[in-house]
């Protein structure tokens, strides 16, 4: 390779380093210190060999990766369309219809998974395509917003061209949009991957007790048989697998990274044939989404097979009726949520938009950033939260009986995520903007801020949406970590819909009805801005 | 007065530029003419400071710039597809070079509204840029490249791409623009007419 | 760095930042406030399963009466389910999160005491019973007496009417698995389900598919299964909990299929305050705060001289001889129990 051609205009050496300080050290306290911790706790030499020689591991391990691959490409296949649609039209319900699309994502499968196992045929119930499908269901979100976000910013006429050199509709797709959208594709690929390579509700629930995948069996070990160290070891085989997995793809999607010029923005269908399209294509994805949350709100409206509101009448306290109650009280619950939610998104949106920008400034060396904020995405949350237990005991880091703990536990999750928004858009401005602030006379850094930075505002705020939806919606890491104080909503939800009795039943789906209007108030919100259409101020 | 000496870029095995030297004196518009790939836009860049060559030195005024980065040189560049920042306004384009400077907002108005008269667009300050059509944001292009007075102004094909009248009319008001404002300029084009209209004076590479 | 993360929140318009900076300072420091790691000395907490209420019970009132009396605050902390509040004592002895836990269960007692995170001997506090539960109007239509024992269950007439959870991811599950070891022994059980599996049961992964998605006794519930594997408590918690209230259960249950689930409390090793924390163990074993599990946990008070709720007397039994197995038994095959049960039924 030449030498360094653009020396002159190089962003200072300590702009990275000051960028990636802040996640990278919270990376490195919240997740690989209690990791560490963890591990050299309870691992000893005889349990990674009883652990790996588990009987039936083999088949777990086969199960886990066949159906996280299969969940993968059907995700991708299936989100394509939509995605299309929400990226280059704009049409009344469009706010809406994302919000749909990501609702499901960012629920909990405690709440809207009986009701998707309840739409399938019997024999689908406890088998791998249930699995399967569940996966597509709650993952599709992943492929519209990645994929649609570096779809808004293809320059329409890239297409014209082609069609005017000849190419059929097909030829077009395959040879013109597909390689330019691989990055977000590939993006889109890792995260679907890494979900359901880790996915714990939707397993056992549809799945059932035949299917247990990688996850499933760590937890089984650390909760139900008191076998730590042997979930220690497995937790670390998941991590390495997924840890390469991550790695390999980081290098496509830089690869691929094509810079185009300022975007056109979404447009109106114009013919007669488009809206056509639109109509059906819009309808399908929206009739396919709402299904199973229409059927889980319903279920918040019938007590004993009639029609009631009570379940809806007794959110307001934990009692279900004088002297009967429960110890939910359902809104202090929506209250902690939110509340939790908001500290989440602020330090994701921080942590993931500086890391986001050292990722990108310091070219080859921001793989490993990008590759250890999706570590957290991969590892069991069981062995996180068990980490965090010892590692924060005593003094001067007693922190594991703090409030904030949780949040930081949502962070570490929903962080990978601003950081895979922000990625694609980062990486599609051109590098002539910088050149054309830097002969106006803006130093380096200035350019850095006035370009990057400021053109970054409206993603990030959506972001930091998508980040607050994730927290109300986090049950994982937040059911093992040790709770003082109210519950969030998922875990009272779950408390409510595991009792016996059709009032606590009826509450736990208005509950979960409440999470699903709060996510998706949330995500609309969020999107005011446009996650989408990048090219506007 | 600006000046290249000996400038030698090589990309690969290709030599591109082969010990150029070209100078610009004070207050000349230079037209910089040759086909297309023979190096016109990378000799720029190497001016401008966005390109490190490979030998050779660039001069301003007896100070040897070749070391300086782009924002310390004060020489703007107007850019073949005009490079505007879609996140900002027309006025917010225009004065970015001033705000770089720090100049005051009241001073950074007064010229911002002085350059979109001058290029015929007085009423564009609130517009986002992404509205624009080709010829407007051309002109926008101009004006925010000249708003920060610069020692000398590099024009990269600036009006390659435009039809037949639009371009005629807009060469006549660049060549007007730039003798009004006094500019330096050196501008890279293929079209020997443009070349004729705009420059005082004709280099071929 | 500091000059980057100002600025920014400056991007975001104006009011719109003001407003969820301040939300985010009120956030902290309502927070914080809510569950500050008290320093007065006389403040002690509660670890226990998610299913303990924290406040607005009648529980939690009687938790209030005891600080009231003695001056010691009580906070409770939530730890997962019993399983994993287990794994984390132990992981955490002699620096435990709490003063006393509440909630190990026979089947986690032998790991608990190894584990050593209790101080002393951990003390019963609460027993209930897995049994099966049976839909009283189904077999009424078709004239059938429910079974009444775990060998009826083989039997033809009761063919594909079982739901059973599975024992590696469900307590009841694993509860139904221990009785069948404890009835047919530790070689015996084995032939029982091969001939379970021969007669049709179906094998769901938690407690709350099959009971509300596949017994048909639950209210509001379509599901196809007469039989059920679910707790002594729940003909009961029917009745309290129906909408609108009725005065007779839906459901009953097989004495004779019962699984004695025993709940034990103890001071945590390690705790900073164990006079205080002796005090709470003992007022959670007394008859104040006893006579509130039954409606607040659906459990049983250890001490069988304490009052029940009417609709526990009414519509619910105590199994005379229930099936029981050594805490110790449990730890030490439970396991290799749960893959071999797995290798029979599953596949």
């Amino acid at each position: 390779m030449d030498r360094d051609r653009a020396a002159l205009n190089r962003l200072p050496r300590w702009l990275v380093p000051a960028l990636a300080a802040l996640p990278v050290m919270g990376l490195g306290v919240f997740f690989a210190w209690p990791l560490g911790t963890l591990l050299a706790r309870v691992v000893r030499p005889s349990s990674v060999v009883d652990a790996l020689r588990t009987p039936g591991l083999g088949g777990v391990l086969w199960f886990t990766l066949w159906q996280a691959v299969a969940s993968t490409v059907l995700t991708l296949v299936a989100g394509f369309a939509p995605a299309y649609l929400l990226a280059r039209y704009r049409f009344a319900g469009r706010r809406a219809l994302m919000a749909l699309v990501t609702v499901p994502f960012m629920l909990p499968t405690v709440v809207v998974g009986a009701a998707f196992l309840a739409l399938l045929p019997q024999s689908w119930h406890g088998t791998g395509r249930a699995v399967v499908l569940a996966h597509v269901f709650f993952n599709i979100a992943v492929v519209v917003r990645l994929v649609g976000a570096l779809w808004a910013v293809l320059p329409a006429d890239l297409t014209a061209a082609a069609r005017t050199l000849g190419a059929s509709r097909t030829q077009v797709l395959r040879h013109v949009v597909l390689p330019l959208l691989r990055p977000a594709l590939w993006a889109a690929a890792t995260v679907v991957f890494l979900f359901t390579f880790t996915a714990f509700g939707t397993v056992r629930l549809l799945g059932g007790a035949a299917n247990p995948t990688l996850e499933v069996e760590i937890a089984r070990r650390a909760t139900q048989l008191g076998d730590v160290d042997g979930a220690a070891v497995l937790s670390v085989l998941q991590l390495v697998a997924l840890a390469t997995v991550v790695w390999w793809s980081s290098r496509w999607q830089r690869r691929a990274a094509v810079p185009f010029d300022a975007p056109v923005g979404a447009r109106r269908a114009r013919s007669r044939n488009e809206r056509r399209l639109l109509l059906f294509g819009a309808g399908a994805t929206a009739a396919v989404m709402a299904t199973p949350l229409l059927v889980m709100v319903s279920r918040s409206f019938r007590l004993g097979g009639a029609w009631s509101l009570r379940g809806w009448r007794t959110l307001s306290t934990a009692e279900v009726r004088p002297g009967l109650s429960l110890g939910v009280d359902p809104l202090a619950s929506l209250t902690a949520s939110l509340r939790f939610a908001l500290v989440a998104a602020t330090v994701a949106v921080v942590a993931g938009g500086l890391a986001a920008f050292a990722i990108t400034s310091a070219r080859r060396h921001g793989r490993w950033l990008d590759v250890g904020l999706m570590l957290p995405l991969g590892t069991s949350a069981v062995t996180i939260g068990l980490g965090l237990l010892i590692t924060f005991d005593s003094a001067p880091f007693d922190w594991r009986a703090e409030w904030w703990l949780i949040p930081v536990g949502h962070a570490l999750v929903a962080t990978p995520f601003v950081v895979r928004a922000l990625l694609p858009v980062l990486r599609s401005i051109p590098a002539d903007q910088r050149a054309a602030a830097a002969v106006l006379g803006a130093s380096p850094l200035r350019a850095w801020w006035a370009i990057d930075v400021r053109r970054l505002a409206g993603p990030l705020l959506g972001s930091a949406g998508l980040a607050a939806a994730i927290s109300l919606g986090e049950f994982g890491a937040t059911t093992f970590l040790t709770r003082a104080g109210r519950d969030t909503m998922p875990i009272s939800i779950a408390r409510l819909l595991a009792r016996t009795g059709e009032v606590p039943r009826a509450q736990g789906f208005a509950l979960a009805t409440v999470l699903l209007v709060a996510t998706a108030t949330v995500i609309v919100l969020a999107d005011r801005r446009g996650v989408l259409d990048v090219g506007r101020a | 007065m600006l000046a290249a000496r000996e400038v030698v870029v090589r990309f690969g095995e290709r030599t591109v530029l082969d010990r150029v030297s070209l100078e610009v004196a004070t207050g000349e518009v230079v037209a910089l003419l040759g086909p297309s790939g023979v190096g016109k836009s990378t000799l720029l860049r190497v001016l401008a400071g966005l390109l490190v060559a490979d030998g050779g030195s660039v001069w301003l005024d007896d100070r040897d710039i070749t070391d300086l980065p782009s924002h310390r040189r004060n020489i703007g560049l107007v850019f073949q597809d005009e490079q505007l920042f879609p996140h900002l306004t027309v006025a917010q384009n225009v004065g970015f070079g001033l705000r770089m400077r720090r100049s005051d907002r009241a001073a950074v108005a007064a010229r911002v509204d002085e350059l979109l008269v001058l290029v015929g667009l007085p009423e564009f300050g609130q517009r986002s840029v992404v509205t624009l059509s080709g010829g407007e944001a051309k002109r926008v292009a101009l004006a925010r490249s000249l708003a920060p007075r610069p020692a000398v102004l590099l024009l990269d094909e600036p009006l390659t791409g435009l039809d037949r009248d639009l371009h005629d009319r807009l060469v006549g008001e660049l060549a007007d623009v730039l003798r009004a404002t006094g500019t330096t300029a050196l501008l890279v084009t293929h079209d020997h007419d443009e070349a004729a209209a705009i420059a005082t004076r004709t280099i071929t590479l | 760095m500091s000059v980057v993360r100002r600025s920014r929140r400056r991007s975001i318009r104006r009011p719109i930042a003001v407003g969820l900076a301040l939300a985010l300072v009120a956030t902290i420091a309502a927070c914080g406030d809510d569950s500050s790691p008290s320093t007065d000395p006389a403040a002690i907490t509660l670890v226990a399963y998610d299913s303990f209420p924290k406040a607005d019970t009648p529980l939690n009132e009687a938790l209030a009466e005891f600080t009231a009396n003695t001056g010691i605050a009580v906070s409770v902390v939530s730890a997962g389910d019993t399983g994993t509040m287990v794994t984390k004592a132990a992981l955490t002895a002699g620096n435990p999160e709490g003063d006393v836990m509440w909630g190990v269960d026979n089947t986690w007692l032998s790991a608990a005491l190894d584990g050593t995170i209790f101080d002393g001997d951990p003390a019963q506090v609460d027993f209930g019973d897995v049994c099966l539960n049976y839909d009283i109007a189904w077999f009424a239509e078709r004239s059938l007496a429910p079974p009444a024992t775990l060998d009826d269950l083989l039997l033809p007439e009761y063919a594909d009417l079982l739901v059973v959870q599975n024992p590696g991811s469900s307590s009841p599950g694993l509860a139904f698995l221990l009785a069948t070891v404890a009835e047919y022994g530790p070689d015996g059980w084995r032939s029982y389900w091969t001939a379970l599996r021969d007669n049709g049961v179906e094998v769901v992964d938690s407690w709350d598919i099959a009971y509300y998605e596949r017994f048909s006794g639950a209210a509001g519930s379509d599901g196809p299964k007469p039989l059920v594997v679910s707790y002594a408590s729940s003909p009961p918690a029917e009745v309290l909990f129906a909408d609108p209230p009725r005065n007779d259960a839906p459901t009953g249950v097989v004495p004779a299929t019962c699984f004695r689930q025993v709940e034990y409390a103890g001071v945590l090793r390690g705790t900073d305050h164990p006079t205080e924390a002796g005090q709470l163990l003992e007022f959670l074993q007394s008859q104040r705060f006893q006579q509130e599990l039954p409606l607040t946990l659906f459990v049983y008070p250890i001490d069988p001289a304490t009052p029940l709720p009417d609709a526990f007397t009414q519509f619910s039994v105590i199994a005379d001889n229930p099936y029981t197995v050594e805490p110790a038994v449990i730890a030490a095959n439970r396991e290799q129990w749960q893959d071999q049960w797995t290798e029979i039924v599953l596949r």
